[in-house]
C-alpha cells in the first residue's frame, strides 16, 4: 500500500510552476526574540509554581530526601491503592508507599491501565514562564499511555530540569523521542470559552518539585 | 503536471462541488438569516469577549511579543519559498522512521486514501482529534457514505456531530450553542446519559469523558489532522486542551494524519516561536494544556503504524498567487475571528465553508476560487468585511487579511463586471442593521489599504474609494510598504483627496440600493 507516484509528482510539479509563477524574494528569519534566558533557582521555582498553580495543578516543593514521603502522602490523601509506574522509575521514591506497584511493561494492554488508581513519573524538562512539564518517553517516564490513562499523575519535577522559558526548553529536548507537553490537569475551552478542568486526560496533576535536584 | 520546458501552468483549485469549502448561499444571504438568531448573537459576543480580554492578557506579558511575530511571520514566507525541499525532508524523515507518507492532490484523493488505510485494518470506526484539514475535505461524510463511523472525540466536535451541525469557528467550533443547548442535546443523543445532567460546563465535560472513554479504549484506528510537521526530524505535532488528541495519538494501532502541505515548517526549532505563538493567540492561555510531539513509529510506544497524508486542494493555486499565498501561513489560531465584528454578528455559518471569519473570506477563495458563474457563495467572501483591520493587528503571523480582501475584490469585479460598491453595499445590508456605519468604518479603516499593481501604480483602491481610483492611476514607489508610503507627504495628501472623494460618493448613494 504505497502513494501513487503520480500524485506526488503531480503536487511537487505544482508547487514549483507555483512558485515559479509568483517568484518572491528570499528571506532571512529575524530571530530577536528572548533565548538562552538563565533565571536563579528561586524564580524559576516561583516561576513554576505560580504558572501550575494557576493551572489548578497541585504543587508540592521538596527535598530530594524527602521525595518517598511527599508521593506516599500524596498518593495517601487520595486513596489511590493501586498505581502504575514506569520500569525504570527510581525504586526509592516508592519506599514509603504501602499500596499496590505496577511496573509497566510493553506487554500490559493500554486500556487495563485505566483500572490504576493513579501514576507515579519523572519528567524530562519543564518551562516556568508557561508552567509547562515536558515528558520524552525515558525508562523514568514510560510510555505515553501510561501518564494518560490513569486519572491522576503524580509528575516528579527536579528544580535542575526547570528552564525559563519556551526556547530553552526547546533547545533541551530530543526531537525523535515521542514528547508530550504537559500545562496543567486536562481541560477545555469548547463551553462558551471558559476553561473548565477535567476532559480526558488526567484530570488531578499533583507536581512534586525536588528542589535539590 | 508541470510541463518540461519551463513553462509554469497554473495549479488548480480544490474540485468544484467536493469537501466543504462552499456555502450554499451568499454571504449576505446567510448573514441574513443568522442576524434574526439573538440567541446565536448572544453566544458569540459573550465568547468572543471573554476571549479577546484573555488574549491581550497573555500576549501583552511577553516583552518580546512583537519579535516572535516577526520571526513567525517570516519563518511561514520562507517555508512556503521552499516547499518542494521541505516537502521532500519531511516525506523522507518520516519515512526513515516508519511512517509511510502519501500526496493527495484533493480532498477526493484524500479521503480515498484513509478510507482505504481504514478498510485495511478491518476496522469499521475510527475515533477523530479534531482537524480542519479533515472538515475541509468532508472525511465524515465519505466514511459514512463508505460505511465507516467516525467519532469525533474533541467536545465541541462532539456537539456539532451529536446535533447534526456545523461548526462556526476553527477553534471552538460549536462556540454558537451556549450551555443550555449543550445540556439538551447530550440529554437527546447520548445513550445512557445521567437524566439530571445540569449544565454546569464540568458536569458536560465529564459526561462527554464518560461516553468517550470506551471508544478510546477499544478503538483500533485513528484520524487526525496535524498543527505542524517538521521538515528536518519528520516530526509531528498536535497542539490540544482535552486530552482526546493525547488518546487518539496514543491508543490505537494505526494512525492516519491528514496535513495540508502548508503545515510544514522547516527546523525543530522553529517549534519556539509557535509554541508561543499559538495557545496565546488562540485560546488566551500562556500554554495549552497538551501538545503531542511524535516522530514516526516509536516500538513499545503508541500506534505501531502510522500513515501521513500530505493534501494539496486548492493549496498550490494560492501558492501562485503572489498576494493570496499569504494566506497559507496562517495557523489556525482563530484569534482573527474572535476580534472580527463582522464574524461577531453574523456568526461563522454565514461564511459557508470550514474556514469562517477574516481568514476564511480569504483562504476560502483561494482554495476553491470563485467560480465565474454568477452568485457563487464564495465570491461575496471578498466583501464580508469593514476592512477595520482589527484581524491584521491580532493576527500572530502577521497576515494582512484586510489587503488580501481587497486583492479579491478586485480579481472578482475584473472577473464580473460589477462594481466593487454594490456588492460591499449588499453584504453590509447584510450583516449590520445600519448599513451606513458599516461603511462609515469601512472608509475609514481604508484609508489604510491599497494595493500597488504589477506597473507600480496603485490603481485600486478598496470600496468605497474604488470609483475615485478607477479614473486615475496614484503613482506607488514600488519597493515602499504602504505603511512607509502612507507616512510620507505624497501618501498623505493623496489618501487625504481620496477619503474625501470616497466619503462624497458614499453620501450620495441612496439608502434603497443598500
Ligand atoms: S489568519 Fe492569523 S489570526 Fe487568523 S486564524 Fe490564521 S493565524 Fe490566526
Amino acid at each position: 500500500m504505497t502513494t501513487s507516484p503520480t500524485a506526488r509528482d503531480t503536487v511537487l510539479g505544482r508547487i514549483r510552476d507555483a512558485l515559479a509563477l509568483a517568484p518572491t524574494p528570499e528571506v532571512t528569519v529575524p530571530r530577536a526574540y528572548r533565548t538562552g534566558r538563565t533565571l536563579p533557582d528561586g524564580e524559576r521555582l516561583a516561576l513554576l509554581t505560580d504558572r501550575l498553580v494557576d493551572y489548578k495543578a497541585q504543587v508540592h516543593p521538596c527535598t530530594g530526601d524527602d521525595t518517598a514521603e511527599v508521593i506516599a502522602e500524596v498518593l495517601r490523601e487520595r486513596g489511590a491503592r493501586r498505581i502504575g509506574v514506569p520500569d525504570g522509575l527510581d525504586e526509592q521514591w516508592l519506599t514509603a508507599y504501602d499500596g499496590e506497584v505496577q511496573r509497566d511493561s510493553a506487554d500490559i494492554p493500554a486500556p487495563s491501565l485505566d483500572a490504576l488508581d493513579g501514576v507515579v513519573t519523572a519528567s524530562a524538562v519543564s518551562c516556568a514562564e508557561t508552567g509547562t512539564i515536558f515528558l520524552d518517553g525515558s525508562p523514568d517516564q514510560g510510555r505515553r499511555a501510561l501518564s494518560l490513562v490513569p486519572d491522576l499523575h503524580v509528575c516528579v519535577v527536579d528544580l535542575s530540569s526547570v528552564v525559563a522559558g519556551v526556547p530553552e526548553a526547546v533547545a533541551r529536548l530530543v526531537p525523535e523521542r515521542p514528547t508530550t507537553l504537559i500545562s496543567g490537569p486536562s481541560a477545555t475551552s469548547d463551553i462558551e470559552l471558559e476553561r473548565v478542568e477535567g476532559v480526558h486526560g488526567p484530570r488531578d496533576l499533583v507536581v512534586v518539585i525536588r528542589t535539590d535536584a | 503536471m508541470s510541463t518540461f520546458l519551463g513553462m509554469p501552468a497554473a495549479p488548480p483549485r480544490s474540485p468544484f462541488g467536493t469537501g466543504n469549502l462552499r456555502g450554499d448561499r451568499t454571504f449576505p444571504e446567510a448573514a441574513h438569516g443568522e442576524l434574526r438568531n439573538d440567541q446565536l448573537r448572544h453566544n458569540l459576543g459573550r465568547a468572543t469577549r471573554t476571549i479577546r480580554t484573555k488574549r491581550l492578557n497573555v500576549t501583552g506579558e511577553l516583552p518580546d511579543w512583537e519579535r516572535l511575530r516577526d520571526a513567525g511571520s517570516a519563518v511561514k514566507t520562507d517555508t512556503m519559498n521552499r516547499l518542494p525541499e521541505l516537502l521532500e525532508q519531511l516525506e523522507q524523515k518520516v519515512t526513515e522512521r516508519g511512517g509511510t507518507v502519501h500526496w493527495a492532490r484533493d480532498g477526493v484523493e484524500a479521503n480515498e486514501i484513509v478510507t482505504r488505510l481504514i478498510r485495511a485494518t478491518g476496522s469499521s470506526d475510527v475515533i477523530k482529534v479534531k482537524s480542519m484539514a479533515t472538515q475541509e475535505i468532508g472525511l465524515n461524510e465519505h466514511l459514512e457514505a463508505a460505511g465507516i463511523t467516525p467519532y469525533e472525540t474533541d467536545l465541541a466536535e462532539l456537539i456539532v456531530q451529536l446535533a447534526d451541525d456545523k461548526p462556526s469557528h476553527i477553534l471552538v467550533p460549536a462556540i454558537h450553542r451556549n450551555r443550555d443547548e449543550i445540556r439538551q442535546i447530550f440529554l437527546d443523543e447520548i445513550p445512557g446519559v445521567d437524566p439530571d445532567l445540569d449544565n454546569v460546563p464540568a458536569h458536560l465535560a465529564a459526561a462527554a469523558r464518560a461516553y468517550l472513554r470506551e471508544k478510546f479504549m477499544t478503538a483500533r484506528v485513528a484520524v487526525s489532522g496535524a498543527n505542524f510537521g517538521i521538515a528536518e526530524t519528520g516530526t509531528l505535532a498536535v497542539v490540544e486542551s482535552e486530552g482526546n488528541g493525547r488518546m487518539c495519538l496514543t491508543l490505537p494501532d494505526t494512525l492516519i494524519t491528514v496535513m495540508g502541505i502548508e503545515k510544514v515548517l522547516p527546523r525543530y526549532q522553529d517549534l519556539e516561536v509557535f509554541l508561543q505563538l499559538l495557545p496565546r493567540s488562540s485560546t488566551g492561555e500562556r500554554m495549552n494544556p497538551y501538545t503531542s510531539m511524535w516522530t514516526g513509529v516509536t516500538p513499545g510506544d503508541g500506534p505501531q503504524d502510522f500513515h501521513l497524508i500530505l493534501l494539496d486542494n486548492g493549496r498550490t493555486a494560492a501558492l501562485a498567487d503572489t498576494i493570496g499565498r499569504e494566506a497559507l501561513n496562517c495557523i489556525r489560531c482563530s484569534a482573527c475571528l474572535n476580534v472580527c465584528p463582522v464574524y461577531e454578528r453574523a456568526g461563522g455559518h454565514a461564511y459557508g465553508s470550514t474556514y469562517p471569519g477574516p481568514i476564511g473570506a480569504v483562504l476560502t477563495p483561494q482554495l476553491a476560487g470563485m467560480h465565474a458563474a454568477k452568485n457563487d457563495p464564495n465570491s461575496s467572501l471578498p466583501y464580508a468585511s469593514s476592512l477595520c483591520g482589527a484581524c491584521f493587528d491580532a493576527c500572530p503571523v502577521k497576515i494582512d487579511i484586510p489587503s488580501m480582501l481587497v486583492e479579491l475584490r478586485h480579481q472578482h469585479t475584473e472577473q464580473s463586471g460589477t462594481t466593487v460598491e454594490k456588492l460591499a453595499m449588499k453584504a453590509a445590508a447584510g450583516v449590520m442593521g445600519k448599513p451606513k456605519l458599516f461603511t462609515a468604518a469601512q472608509k475609514a479603516a481604508s484609508l489604510g489599504r491599497v494595493v500597488g499593481g504589477r506597473d507600480g501604480t496603485i490603481s485600486r483602491l478598496p470600496a468605497p474609494l474604488s470609483g475615485w481610483s478607477d479614473s486615475r492611476d496614484t503613482a506607488a514607489p514600488p519597493k515602499q510598504s504602504f505603511r512607509s508610503w502612507l507616512a510620507s507627504a505624497e501618501g498623505a495628501e493623496t489618501m487625504r483627496a481620496a477619503a474625501d472623494e470616497g466619503a462624497r460618493l458614499t453620501a450620495e448613494t441612496p439608502e434603497e440600493d443598500q
